[in-house]
């Protein structure tokens, strides 16, 4: 069985940003998009550890705040030139717009 | 059904049109492509430095035959199409294939003039054009055989000093007697032609050649006062004419290229070009920054996206050989109403000129030291308003690309640290231009990372770039789009907001095409910047367009902790406050505490989590914040003034406590500082501030526009006044000056420049009555603007979110 957790509603996450939330792996952040997509990554950004999380989100990406790099928030892919990968997390959101995280 | 396009001529215009395109609308084409030569496209422009043998073919392909392949683009190599049939819409081939077209783009580039005299067919008589034709030399190169190169432009310059590199003994022939005429007047071309005769090769100037000698293979040149030397090679490299023949036989209409209007479309509307066949606007282009900007404009057509207008480009020139310093722009030329500012060194090889009328630069040729060729380039291209540096202009960009690295990029060696922000050396920066088929600034920014962080180093990449592709690829539009989300210009946008009334960002994405779904990290806070600016009373501050150092009002670290600087006001503090900090210290494990180079106190290394607690003991001791982390007024900083020190001629510490009250919490294009001095002395440093006040016996003397940090720029002197009252008024106009005209993240100082001082005298020195609207405006946004953004986080209740974490609960 896969290791959910619940982490609030999607109502708690700003449109276009997003929070942290503190789990076993590390901390993660849980993104929402303007679409009211949730996805969520690792917080430390490929390139030197920034936190993700307090970048600018925009379409499906987010920039980090350290250096501009973009990083793909479907699958944590770094937006080239640039290279390398945040791990990625599944998010479900149920009817009530609650968010279960997947570990 | 797809829309079939197709293309004839598989160079570098054609071919990136279809980059475009691709970007664009990926499937909304059937693409056919049609090349005369037998390869993919590949990067003309370094054909010189393959023939000096610096390169390879393969270090030249830009685009390989899969690149097609992946893309479904139908490549036909080795095939020229000999008709278009407008009526049945239709191209041929002189192999025997017919192919339909909804639309046509026609790049055929240009073909080598070879000139018509006795003796032009002969074998070893070549153009410079194509691989064919660098093949053929290389072919008939040889250690101390003879090539002729007839013309002394560009091309023929770099042909010559290409064999020489391969060991021949070079002459070039050029009828006028000075080489590149086209770019460089009478001195610089004359330096020019001292240095490469230093090098070796030989110039017969003045020259007409009349026949080339020879049985079947070349053997001789013979000129008008019937001289002859001899020649195993004759390179005619005397201009190019566009290549326009099978336009003309359909029908469309020509004149010295195929005339376009500025969506690239031909007399007949299905038919497009782009490249060097192409006159637009009556101009010819024949280098490859234009033709990349007209690409861009017709793929936007060609996709139905219909709104991009191409308007001409301004060029810039550069020699590529190795060693050679050179750069020339616009027109060189001194008219009846221009003058000309020069600059002449010449045991150090130095000459620079400047073109100048009605005050903008017009034209510039600079050999020897070409550091700040893209500057003036800048200058000239938007139109800028010299007339308050003009005494300066010679000597450069002060300071530019470098703290003391002096030399020009192409003196350093391959190992010099160019960005000393990411480490990046020159050789790493010129292996990505060539291997990553790189064009512009922002190319060589994404993918070497140099010149992406401070900028100091711009200049200096800027030069590696236009010598390695031999002209000005950053700065040739003639507007530039705020960011790639868009077309329009920061002007453009501000207007727009302003003439119809936008107050959210999502409404002037949706006024202005935004092409991406919710801009990115350039645009947002630049729009959220603006529609505060201009409408302070209506428009809300959206803190997800805002950079995390302004969405939770603290300075984010390396570690991902946060600092925070508490207002000092004018840099006076007291007992009770020291000891709230030296308290709040303690108490929350506060592992730095620093003076910083503002007169204030930061506290380094918090836990965001910790923020509003920590604020609201501060606030508790009178403390608010200092926004040492926005595009906002930072520190006013003062000195001692009459209140205690002997030289002293008025009170500093009041009137600078008085300013910073009067600007406090407003939002800035880029940050914002001030300083007072109470005599001449100046120890506050008020000439590198943005806004800097000089007290002198008779009143207080104002200066604008200064900068330490990157570049430094001392300020200009405003003007003088006599009373507080009158410091407080013109600061506040000037400061809202700057807010409504300045481009987001453009500093005060190049703001100075770029609009000119005189204008700035204008509307806040000259006219009393637009003074006095500037500081109402100032002073209404200010209502809305000054309230402690930690109070409303510490107490207030405002984006708690920001600062604790999601809460979890297993399932
Ligand atoms: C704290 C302080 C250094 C110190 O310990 O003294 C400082 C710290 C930073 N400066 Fe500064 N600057 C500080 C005084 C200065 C000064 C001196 C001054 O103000 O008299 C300058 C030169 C004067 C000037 O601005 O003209 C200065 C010129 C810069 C620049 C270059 C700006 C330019 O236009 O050239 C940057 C980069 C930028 O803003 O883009 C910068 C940026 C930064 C940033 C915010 C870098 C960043 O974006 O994260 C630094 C945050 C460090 C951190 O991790 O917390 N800092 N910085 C100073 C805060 C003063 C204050 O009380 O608010
Ligand atoms: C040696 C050299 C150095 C240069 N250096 C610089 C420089 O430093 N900086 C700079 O900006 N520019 C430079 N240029 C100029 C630059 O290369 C050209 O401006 C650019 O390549 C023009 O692009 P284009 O697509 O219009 O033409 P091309 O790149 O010439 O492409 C046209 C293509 O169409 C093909 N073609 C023509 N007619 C037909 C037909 N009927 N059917 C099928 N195919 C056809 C041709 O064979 C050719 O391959 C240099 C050029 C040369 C030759
Ligand atoms: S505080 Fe300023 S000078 Fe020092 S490292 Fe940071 S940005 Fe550079
Ligand atoms: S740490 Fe994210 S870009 Fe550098």
């Amino acid at each position: 069985m896969s290791n959910n957790i619940r982490v609030g509603n999607i109502s708690d996450i700003p449109s276009l940003g997003a929070r942290v939330v503190k789990t076993e792996k590390g901390d993660i952040a849980i993104f929402r998009t303007e679409d009211n997509k949730v996805f969520a990554l690792i917080n430390k950004c490929p390139h030197k550890d920034g936190s993700l999380a307090d970048g600018i989100v925009h379409g499906h990406k987010v920039t980090c705040p350290l250096h501009n790099w973009n990083i793909n928030l479907e699958d944590g892919k770094v937006v080239a030139p640039d290279e390398g990968c945040a791990e990625h997390f599944v998010v479900n959101v149920d009817a009530e717009g609650n968010l279960f995280l997947q570990l | 059904m797809k829309e079939k396009l197709v293309c004839i001529g598989n160079g570098m215009a054609g071919i990136r049109t279809i980059e475009e395109l691709l970007k664009l609308a990926p499937d909304q084409h059937e693409i056919t492509v049609f090349g005369s030569e037998p390869y993919g496209n590949y990067n003309r422009i370094l054909l010189s430095p393959v023939l000096a043998g610096e390169k390879t073919i393969e270090d030249i392909i830009l685009n390989e035959k899969e690149w097609y392949q992946e893309n479904n683009i139908t490549l036909y190599t080795n095939y020229t199409v000999t008709v278009i049939n407008r009526g049945k819409r239709e191209v041929k081939t002189d192999k025997g294939i017919n192919v339909k077209y909804d639309r046509l783009l026609i790049a055929t580039g240009s073909n080598p003039f070879i000139i018509p005299i006795s003796g032009s067919e002969l074998t070893g008589v070549v153009g410079f054009r194509d691989i064919q034709d660098v093949h053929n030399m290389l072919d008939m190169a040889g250690q101390g055989k003879n090539a002729v190169v007839i013309g002394g432009g560009i091309l023929g310059l770099e042909a010559a000093n290409g064999l020489m590199q391969q060991g021949m003994q070079v002459t070039v022939v050029h009828l006028l007697d000075n080489l590149m005429e086209q770019q460089l007047d009478k001195t610089a071309a004359t330096l020019l032609q001292l240095s490469l005769e230093k090098r070796g090769l030989k110039f017969l100037m003045a020259a007409e050649t009349t026949a080339i000698l020879g049985e079947r293979n070349v053997t001789g040149v013979r000129f008008k006062d019937g001289k002859e030397i001899p020649a195993d090679l004759v390179v005619m490299a005397v201009g190019i004419r566009p290549s326009i023949k099978l336009a003309q036989q359909a029908g469309i209409y020509c004149e010295r290229g195929i005339v376009v209007n500025d969506t690239l479309q031909t007399f007949d509307p299905r038919i497009y070009a782009v490249g060097e066949c192409v006159q637009h606007r009556n101009q010819l282009y024949g280098l490859v920054a234009p033709l990349f900007e007209q690409a861009k404009v017709c793929a936007n057509h060609l996709a139905n996206l219909g709104y991009a207008r191409y308007e001409g480009s301004v060029v810039s020139t550069k020699l590529k050989v190795t060693g050679i310093d050179l750069f020339s722009a616009g027109d060189f030329q001194v008219k009846e109403d221009s003058d000309e500012l020069i600059f002449q060194d010449p045991s150090q090889g130095i000459y620079k000129k400047l073109v100048i009328e009605n005050n903008r630069i017009k034209g510039a040729v600079l050999y020897g030291d070409t550091i700040d060729g893209s500057w003036y380039f800048g200058l000239m291209r938007d139109n800028v308003d010299i007339s308050g540096q003009r005494d300066r202009l010679l000597f450069g960009q002060a300071h530019l690309g470098d703290s003391g690295h002096g030399k020009t990029a192409m003196a350093m060696s391959d190992d010099t640290e160019i960005c000393g922000c990411n480490g990046v050396r020159k050789k790493d920066i010129t292996d990505a231009i060539i291997k990553k088929n790189l064009f512009t600034l922002d190319d060589v920014r994404s993918h070497t990372k140099a010149s992406s962080s401070c900028g100091s180093c711009t200049a200096l990449v800027e030069q590696i770039l236009s010598f390695t592709l031999g002209s000005e690829y950053t700065n040739s539009p003639k507007t530039k789009p705020l960011c790639a989300c868009t077309e329009y210009t920061h002007a453009d946008i501000q207007k727009v907001i302003k003439e119809q009334h936008l107050i959210t960002i999502p409404a002037v994405m949706h006024f202005m095409d935004w092409k991406t779904p919710n801009g990115c990290h350039v645009c947002r806070p630049a729009l959220n910047y603006y529609l505060i600016c201009t409408w302070p009373e209506e428009a809300k501050d959206d803190s997800q367009s805002r950079f995390i150092n302004e969405r939770i009002h603290a300075n984010i670290q390396k570690d991902g902790r946060y600092s925070i600087v508490p207002r000092i006001w004018g840099g006076i503090t007291n007992p009770k406050e020291l000891r709230a900090l030296a308290d709040i210290a303690d108490k929350y494990n506060i592992p730095t505490v620093k003076f910083t180079g503002g007169q204030r106190i930061d506290l380094l290394g918090i836990e965001k989590q910790d923020l509003p607690a920590i604020w609201g003991e501060l606030n508790q001791a009178g403390l608010v914040s200092g926004h040492a982390y926005g595009k906002a007024l930072r520190t006013v900083k003062t000195c001692v003034g009459s209140e205690w020190c002997r030289f002293g001629t008025q009170d500093a510490i009041s009137m600078g406590i008085k300013l910073e009250k009067l600007a406090w919490g407003s939002w800035t294009p880029h940050k914002f500082k001030l300083a007072v001095s109470g005599c001449p002395r100046n120890c506050s440093e008020a000439t590198i501030k943005d806004f800097g006040v000089i007290a002198v016996d008779s009143g207080w003397e104002l200066h604008v526009g200064g900068n330490g940090g990157i570049k430094v720029r001392v300020t200009d002197l405003l003007c003088k006044v006599t009373t507080q009252e009158e410091v407080l008024e013109y600061c506040g106009a000037f400061i809202q000056l700057y807010r409504e005209t300045a481009n987001y993240l453009e500093r005060a100082a190049p703001w100075v420049e770029r609009i000119g001082l005189t204008y700035i005298k204008e509307q806040v020195v000259q006219n009393a009555t637009t003074r006095e609207e500037l500081n109402d405006r100032f002073l209404l946004s200010q209502k809305y603007a000054q309230k402690d953004p930690w109070q409303e986080r510490a107490t207030g209740g405002v984006d708690q979110h920001e600062f604790n974490f999601l809460p979890t609960e297993a399932v």
